[in-house]
């Protein structure tokens, strides 16, 4: 290290330490997916990360389940990158789409069932008993009135052959499925122990910022690296396809050579990009139409016979992620190897990124995964950008070195949500019930360009964009509808954002479906309740939600609920929003009551925690957030102009989850949609006040 | 040279004039504990107390700090770290945890100075830390936990060291 003369402990994650100790004779390591040692340590390995989601725990306590553990004596580390830790759906290591229990429900139970089984066998054949006299409890091996403690059999049953298959147990024994636990990771998340990719250093290490183009086509055209390289600390200059990048002794120095560095961008079409003119452009394309996605009946001859019509349309601007850590990515390269730490997603991704910028083959690339701040998308992405960037600075710099993205560049240097806008005409019936659809959507593709590109995006739509419009089942029953999809292309960075198509499609549906129930003179619940008489699961969280909010009950005026009932990512929710707003009174949301049907609830308590999550991050963008552009250049900059939620912000929430035997669904982003009409809702029933248009903050609400 | 004291140990060091206090904690003094969020005072991740004092530490140039006394998340007071920590398990409070060690260090103020506080007095000591994951509501019950927890002594938790 440079001037202070001291030297900075070696910040390496426990788990990745404990497996360059790791000593093969003393463990039992059945598959991939745990390893137990003589000392009753359970680690449990993790094929997906831990980004706040809280799988650490719920995968954990899959294996705890069938291995009959001690909770106590489970750890659970990041697997490395690898074929066992793929995507049991996406055939890839990746962390995304709230399917990481969706993937992992059988094949972690599994695996602590089959270590369980060669831990009995083991004791039984010790203790010349059949395996069916043994029995398991707490992390021991129990056989009469001899207790055995797992880490005892481990070298015996290390010996055996592990079973192709084995039995799991029926749910009328389970002893952590459905029960609260408390989560691994908070005791190192309170004490500033838990290591981040931020936190990885090394002596050696050089920290890099990257100067990077204001809009991703812009090309440097000319730089002057003197003033940045004269600043103390900065130790070298150099260009990556991504930009210019300025390496530090430490971050400040890095910080200061990249001020310092001259730079003149030669912007492309991007140049050009105004907010106000991408909207008219949407509205442009609406107005033109797109690929059907939906073609049936005639829903013009359905909309002249319709008793009324409701047109509508509807709008959500770009997004920026902005999780609490900085986008980050440390990489030592040398000429046979490619170790990178970074809090990643896509392992697999990531790896074929790096070999392919180093040359390397696939198996000298390590993925070390460490805890990620937050992501909410923007470490799930396509094209591994932060990763390739960091595997960029250190070929082309020769030097061990974590890139680091500041807050600005974070907001400035993102993978947007596109914005989208939802156009309308809806055929109603005497009774007030739709007869006619006619929808058009328009918005850039997520997906196209993507891995997932040849499953998501079908005769030029991509399933994506209209997420659950479609497939809404007041939708699907209507016979006569035309559902388009119109995808411009611009030359804005998009990606995955907390929920994809959901974030914006359930404000656009759930808005819509308060607009018809208007209409029709009917009560939102009453009405929504008619609309959903033939989806059971929906229906029912309606009306759990409806019931534990006091809809019935009258509020005073100023006052107003809203409510947003929709299904995503394979579980159904409910939600109700309660707000005051008045003159001179700014708007507040006072209680949120959100049911949730998950299927099966591994954690209850972390459902709960993802519905708490999922409704303050639905609420902050639905009040706050929108990423403008203006001459090419991102208008925001920082959390002073992409505002977030606060904690005076939020609302008292209370979430009801289903009893349910159903197979898990996802709950990391289950209701971060409902929120945003819930609240415009409730806007609508205190003021009279349709909110079209997100964020609410641009709204005349008084 | 400044004379910079964190968590009672005191260290001699040559530091640019403008080099946040942020950074010579985490870069130069290798406590990674305290997080950089934002750089700007705007979301808290950064919270270290200066002679007792929140500040954000991301804005704070460290020849500010010389002379006085750093605490970070690794050096707080079991006094206040033992309610606080013994509070956020029960509500098992962090999700990603990144703004975690921010949150603990300015409800340490409040708790410091005040052993009942309200609603409100949550609200005005914690509106400048931002949590993402949305964990406010938890971070409230477990203030109001750990508050009590101080009034009564009755702290039973033990952290892995």
């Amino acid at each position: 290290m440079a001037a202070g003369g001291l030297v900075i402990a070696f910040n390496v994650p426990a788990g990745l330490r404990k497996r360059l100790a790791f000593n093969a004779d003393k463990v039992l390591a059945p598959n991939a997916y745990l390893r137990i040692g003589t000392d009753d340590t359970v680690s449990v390995i993790l094929s997906h990360c831990e980004l706040g989601q809280g799988i650490l725990t719920s995968l954990s306590m899959l294996i705890a389940e069938e291995l009959d553990a001690n909770w106590e004596s489970i750890r659970a580390e990041h697997a490395p990158a690898a074929l066992a830790y793929y995507h049991t759906i996406y055939a890839t290591q990746r962390t995304g789409g709230s399917t990481s229990l969706v993937s992992e429900y059988d094949r972690y139970r599994k695996a602590g069932a089959t270590a369980r089984y060669l831990l009995v066998q083991a004791a039984a054949n010790r203790f010349h008993v059949d395996a069916k006299d043994c029995r398991t409890e707490n992390g021991y091996v129990i056989i009469g009135d001899k207790k055995i403690r797992y880490g005892e059999l481990v070298e015996d049953a290390a010996k055996l052959r592990a079973p192709e298959d084995v039995p799991l147990k029926e749910p009328g024994n389970w002893k952590f499925i459905g029960q609260k636990v408390k989560r691994l990771d908070t005791p190192v998340k309170i004490t500033g122990k838990a290591i981040f990719g931020m936190d990885i250093q090394f002596p050696s290490l050089l920290t890099a910022l990257v100067a990077r183009p204001p809009l991703p086509d812009a090309k440097a055209k000319e730089y002057d690296t003197a003033a940045a390289m004269a600043v103390p600390g900065v130790r070298q200059v150099v260009v990556v396809p991504s930009g210019i990048a300025v390496l530090g002794d430490d971050f400040w120095a890095a910080k200061k050579g990249r001020d310092a560095l001259k730079v003149q961008w030669d912007a492309g079409e991007s140049a050009g990009i105004n907010s106000d003119a991408l909207l008219a452009e949407l509205k442009q394309r609406a107005d033109k139409g797109g690929q059907p996605a939906t073609n049936t009946g005639n829903p013009d001859e359905a909309l002249q016979r319709a008793a009324q019509v409701v047109e509508a349309e509807y709008f959500a601007p770009f997004l920026a992620h902005a999780p609490m850590e900085p986008l980050n990515c440390t990489v030592q390269l040398s000429a046979d190897k490619c170790e990178i730490w970074t809090g990643t997603q896509t392992q697999t991704d990531d790896q074929k990124a790096a070999a392919e910028i180093t040359g390397l083959p696939l198996d000298k690339v390590l993925i070390n995964t460490v805890f990620l701040g937050g992501s909410f998308g923007r470490r799930n992405i396509a094209r591994s950008d932060f990763v390739r960037e960091g595997v960029e600075v250190a070929k082309a710099s020769g030097k061990l070195v974590k890139t680091v993205w500041t807050r600005e560049d974070d907001i400035q240097g993102g993978m947007y949500r596109p914005a989208f806008l939802h156009r309308f005409r809806i055929g109603l019936d005497a009774a007030g019930m739709p007869i006619a659809w006619k929808q058009v959507s328009v918005g850039q593709s997520v997906m196209t360009g993507g891995p997932f590109e040849k499953v998501a995006v079908v005769n030029g739509v991509d399933a994506f964009s209209i997420e659950g419009t479609h497939t809404a089942p007041y939708v699907k029953n209507i016979a006569d509808q035309r559902i388009e999809l119109n995808t411009p292309v611009w030359p804005i960075t998009i990606d995955n954002w907390r929920a994809v198509g959901f974030s914006h499609t359930i404000f656009a549906m759930e808005s819509l479906t308060d607009e018809l129930a208007h209409a029709a003179g009917k009560d939102p619940v009453a009405y929504r309740r008619m609309l959903l008489k033939d989806a059971p699961r929906l229906l029912n969280v309606l009306n759990l939600a409806a019931a534990k909010s006091g809809w019935e009950t009258p509020l005073p005026a100023g006052h107003g609920r809203g409510v947003a009932v929709f299904e995503a990512m394979g579980s159904f929710s409910a939600v109700v929003a309660e707000i005051s707003v008045s003159k001179n009174v700014p708007l507040k949301v006072d209680r949120v009551t959100c049911a949730i049907d998950c299927g099966l609830a591994i954690h209850p308590d972390g459902v709960a925690a993802q519905m708490e999550s999922n409704i303050a991050f639905g609420l902050s963008a639905a009040l706050y957030s929108e990423i403008t552009f203006k001459e090419g250049k991102v208008q925001q900059h920082n959390f002073y102009d992409y505002k977030t939620l606060r904690i005076n912000e939020m609302p008292k929430i209370e979430t009801f989850i289903v009893d349910s035997k159903e197979k898990p669904g996802g709950v990391g982003e289950a209701t971060v949609g409902h929120m945003m009409p819930a609240l415009t809702n409730a806007i609508f029933a205190a003021t009279g006040k349709r909110i079209r248009q997100l964020p609410v903050m641009n709204q005349d609400i008084s | 040279m400044i004379k910079l004291t964190v968590n009672g140990k005191t260290h001699q060091l040559d530091v640019p004039a403008d080099m946040p206090l942020l950074w010579v904690i985490r870069d130069r003094l290798g406590l990674t504990g305290t997080k950089f969020g934002c750089g700007a005072a705007q979301c808290g991740a950064c919270t270290v107390h200066l002679d007792g004092e929140a500040i954000r530490s991301c804005v704070v140039p460290a020849v500010r700090a010389a002379d006085k006394q750093v605490v970070t998340i690794e050096g707080l007071d079991p006094a206040l770290a033992g309610p606080l920590q013994q509070a956020w398990t029960e509500f098992d409070v962090p999700q990603c945890g990144y703004c975690q060690s921010g949150q603990i260090m300015s409800a340490a103020v409040l708790l410091k100075h005040n052993t009942q506080p309200t609603d409100k007095d949550i609200d005005d000591a914690m509106t400048g830390n931002v949590c993402r994951c949305g964990t406010y509501q938890r971070i409230r019950s477990a203030i109001h936990l750990a508050a009590e927890l101080k009034r009564s002594g009755a702290i039973k938790l033990t952290l892995p060291s």
